[in-house]
């Protein structure tokens, strides 16, 4: 009869604690899923052709948001140009080149930390030495550079476990054919890990097309007339002109409605991204025959 | 069949190799005549060193970092142990086929040409000419023949293996190594490839590694069986399985371990 | 000749590979060599200690205590928030999810993860600070409250990644023992696996900390920008974060405010740097202990 009880009580205990866990789960979605619904419901009347291809007008209160597209958009290219290719290298080097202990230990010491370092941090690296040292200004070649090596660790990150995956027995195949480490890496490793490094690059354009903190200083503009003109122009960016149009200006009313739809451009930019990293990912699983 | 040995000439001579993992020695002084156009087997209980020792031949044991060799191996009398050897082109002479197919995740035609391209041969019709023999010697041609532009991983694990044994032909190797061919593949993939290297004796010199005994009675001119890392007995097959002169070969023969 | 080619390969890498290595270095050095003016002109005794920063006045006045006060006040109140709401939906992810919804719930909590901030300090701006404001009668919905509620939502989706990682990091045979012997789901979750993933659950709390001490735009936009010692926790603060954002631009370049914004930004470093040194510690620790150490 006592262990009855006991199962009992054990059996009350389980589902009380379970409810916990469900509750939990709900108020994040709940919370997330909301925002989300709020921003898209309320951004969505904004939204026209007219908003996303023309300049604003009149002070900001009318017209569109297409600098914002185009300079984000210049922005974020230009940080994979600069950090894909140091980022992939780095990876294979640690990967295929199995340097000493001592030294994988520093360089992935290194990247990890980077990783962790706060984002208006970055901003201050940024304005010290890209927009003063250097003296790019404040323009879209700082910006770019100061996203790029924010999102540096991350492609690190997705090359090296791209590459790890890359089955031991292709390297062995390659070589046992004659052919050398180099050869072995450009032709076999990398285009084995493709699809993974891929998906790296993507979540790390929605990661630089997102922030705002590092470019405060570093490119942004809260207005500017007509599109960027050259890598050393300033420029406007979506992240950025959702916080100008919430923290300046002498119109909140006509702003925080602009916002609304330039919240809901980059919400579904950032989105569209991560989906498609994730089709990516979910195609490439299937693909190894081992 | 294995007779007439004395006529054959020594393709590849192994004299008091050592080889060592770290502090743990994994080969005490080999020493072994591989004759040109024969089958050697190596064969042994798990760890003996016979996949060590195959990996010598092409030195894919330089990818192990902490390893140490000494002694020689004599590829038609030159030394391939030397620090200088161009492991390179050595490679190219002594073609290698693993234990699982190894196919890269690319068209048959790619799969079997990317050991030319990386030599540098761009020659559509060179390459074309040089995958299609390769294939049919390998006994791959007719099975693959219409669907060459397809990636390798949907062919079987037999034609995977024979599509391995074909890219290790196509760059002309003189010397074909098989590292457990077989270890993967149903008996009638291993029937095949068992007469697929009978057929390859004529042109190529052949070292195998196989776990089965019976496979290697029934492909090999010549056996020499290892046991940790000692070679107890090498000699032409028939004597081995036959009357074999070592206690622990007769042992392991007659599956008293192993 | 060939060989000479592939050392020149491996040398690149190599180069490039340190490259890498070097920005942490360079953005110790820009945040060190920036701060010199400040850490020499300025009593670094005041620069800690003292609740004071009036950058404009004359002579001006440089003491962090308070916006060292606040990001800590609002990190502390964020982590208290997401922390049992994210691990317990990691648990659920972990435990209760069919492998159907579970398919379809991770990769949400990713996208979710990767949500940009400026659209958390947004939401925040427009919807939780005004029904922060009408729920507590409080004069303004800007303040330390209102960015950690926000901060919190922000993190939960990566603590929740993180988490599940740990959890699922442990052996199933742990779990299997534990059904065997008896013990029914909630018993085996609560004694063996949560056990088991402690130091990996740890791990992802002080992550999130760290990611919340260091973000910028939701403190920025809601936190209410009073440089004074906050006094109740719905009180206008302005971490660190916050008060490098909004006087940056402003401050002439190569003035003793610029500088003494840098060591703000030094100091903000060592303390992410510290959390993720131990995190990275603990979680080593962690792998090692459940024998997938290498």
């Amino acid at each position: 009869m006592q262990s009855n009880v006991n199962a009992l009580k054990n059996k009350i205990k389980q589902n009380l604690a379970f409810s916990v866990l469900i509750a939990a789960l709900c108020i994040t979605l709940l919370f997330l899923g909301f925002m989300i619904f709020f921003i898209a419901k309320n951004g969505i009347g904004v939204i026209s052709w007219e908003f996303l291809t023309q300049p604003p007008r009149d002070g900001m209160m009318y017209g569109g948001i297409a600098p914002a597209i185009v300079g984000s958009f210049l922005l974020v290219m230009g940080a994979i140009v600069f950090a894909l290719p140091l980022g992939v290298a780095t990876a294979i080097y640690l990967q295929e080149y199995s340097p000493s202990n001592t030294a994988l230990r520093i360089i992935n010491l290194g990247i990890n930390n980077l990783a962790g370092v706060p984002s208006i941090v970055f901003g201050l690296f940024g304005l010290a030495v890209f927009v003063r040292l250097f003296g790019f200004g404040v323009s879209v070649l700082s910006g770019s550079l100061t996203l790029g090596i924010l999102i540096l660790p991350a492609i690190i990150a997705a090359s090296q476990e791209a590459i790890m995956a890359v089955p031991l027995s292709f390297r062995e195949a390659s070589l046992a054919l004659g052919a050398t480490q180099s050869q072995t890496i450009t032709r076999v490793v990398v285009p084995s890990a493709a699809p993974g490094i891929l998906t790296g690059i993507i979540l790390a354009i929605g990661r630089a097309g997102g922030e705002t903190a590092p470019i405060l200083f570093t490119a942004a503009t809260f207005y500017k007339r007509g599109f960027p003109t050259g890598p050393m122009s300033e420029v406007m960016a979506l992240p950025y002109h959702i916080y100008a149009l919430m923290a300046e200006g002498v119109n909140p009313e006509r702003q925080t409605l602009i916002a609304y739809g330039c919240a809901l451009v980059l919400l579904a930019l950032v989105i569209i991204i991560a989906l498609s990293a994730i089709i990516v990912r979910n195609k490439h699983r299937s693909s190894y025959g081992h | 069949m294995a007779t007439s040995t004395n006529q054959s000439e020594i393709k590849v001579k192994v004299e008091n190799l050592n080889f060592y993992y770290g502090a743990v020695q994994a080969l005490k002084n080999i020493n072994i005549d591989v004759y040109a156009n024969k089958v050697t087997a190596l064969i042994g209980p798990s760890g003996c060193g016979k996949s060590t020792l195959i990996r010598t031949f092409n030195r894919m044991c330089d990818l192990v970092p902490t390893k140490k060799v000494d002694g020689q191996i004599l590829l038609d009398g030159e030394n391939i142990l030397e620090k200088h050897t161009d492991i390179v082109s050595l490679r190219r002479r002594v073609g290698m086929v693993f234990q699982k197919p190894n196919p890269f995740p690319k068209t048959i035609f790619q799969n079997i040409a990317y050991g030319l391209e990386i030599q540098g041969i761009k020659d559509k019709s060179l390459l074309r000419h040089k995958v299609e023999t390769s294939l049919q010697k390998a006994a791959l041609w007719d099975e693959v023949k219409d669907r060459l532009n397809q990636s390798a991983l949907g062919l079987s694990g037999g034609q995977q293996q024979r599509l391995c044994i074909a890219r290790a032909l196509a760059i002309e190797a003189e010397v074909v190594l098989f590292d457990e061919p077989c270890a993967s593949l149903d008996p009638i993939s291993t029937a095949k490839i068992e007469e697929l290297i009978l057929e390859l004796k004529k042109n190529y010199t052949i070292i195998i590694v196989t776990h089965n005994m019976q496979q290697a009675s029934r492909v090999s001119d010549y056996t020499a069986f290892m046991y940790l890392g000692d070679l107890i007995e090498f000699g032409v097959t028939k004597q081995i399985f036959t009357l074999p002169k070592h206690p622990k070969t007769e042992a392991y023969l007659s599956g008293r371990f192993g | 000749m060939n060989s000479f080619k592939e050392r020149a390969f491996k040398y690149v890498f190599c180069v490039l590979a340190y490259c890498s290595l070097l920005f942490l270095l360079g953005i110790v050095l820009t945040l060190v060599f920036n701060s010199l003016q400040a850490i020499l002109n300025i009593n670094q005794l005041q620069f800690f200690f003292s609740d004071d920063w009036a950058p404009y006045f004359y002579p001006p006045i440089f003491g962090t205590l308070q916006l060292v006060i606040s990001s800590f006040m609002v990190g502390a109140m964020a982590c208290l928030i997401a922390v049992p709401i994210a691990v317990c939906t990691a648990l659920f992810l972990f435990e209760l999810a069919s492998p159907r919804a579970r398919a379809f719930l991770k990769p949400f909590i990713e996208i979710l993860a990767g949500l940009p901030s400026i659209i958390f300090g947004f939401f925040a701006m427009v919807v939780i600070a005004p029904w922060l404001q009408r729920t507590f009668d409080l004069p303004s919905g800007l303040g330390a409250f209102t960015a950690a509620f926000t901060l919190a939502f922000l993190a939960i989706p990566q603590i929740v990644s993180i988490t599940e990682d740990a959890l699922s990091f442990v052996p199933k045979s742990f779990k299997e023992a534990s059904f065997a012997l008896g013990a029914n789901r909630w018993q085996t979750l609560s004694k063996v696996i949560i056990p088991a993933a402690g130091s990996g659950i740890s791990t992802a709390i002080i992550l999130g900390a760290s990611r919340v001490i260091g973000e910028t735009m939701v403190v920025v936009m809601v936190a209410g920008g009073a440089t004074a010692l906050p006094e109740s926790i719905f009180s206008p603060v302005r971490p660190m974060t916050a008060t490098i954002a909004s006087e940056m631009g402003e401050a002439a370049h190569g003035s003793l405010h610029f500088s003494a914004l840098f060591e703000i930004g030094l100091m903000l470093f060592v303390i992410t740097l510290i959390l993720n040194l131990l995190a990275t510690r603990i979680s080593k620790k962690f792998r090692l202990k459940l024998g997938h150490g290498r």
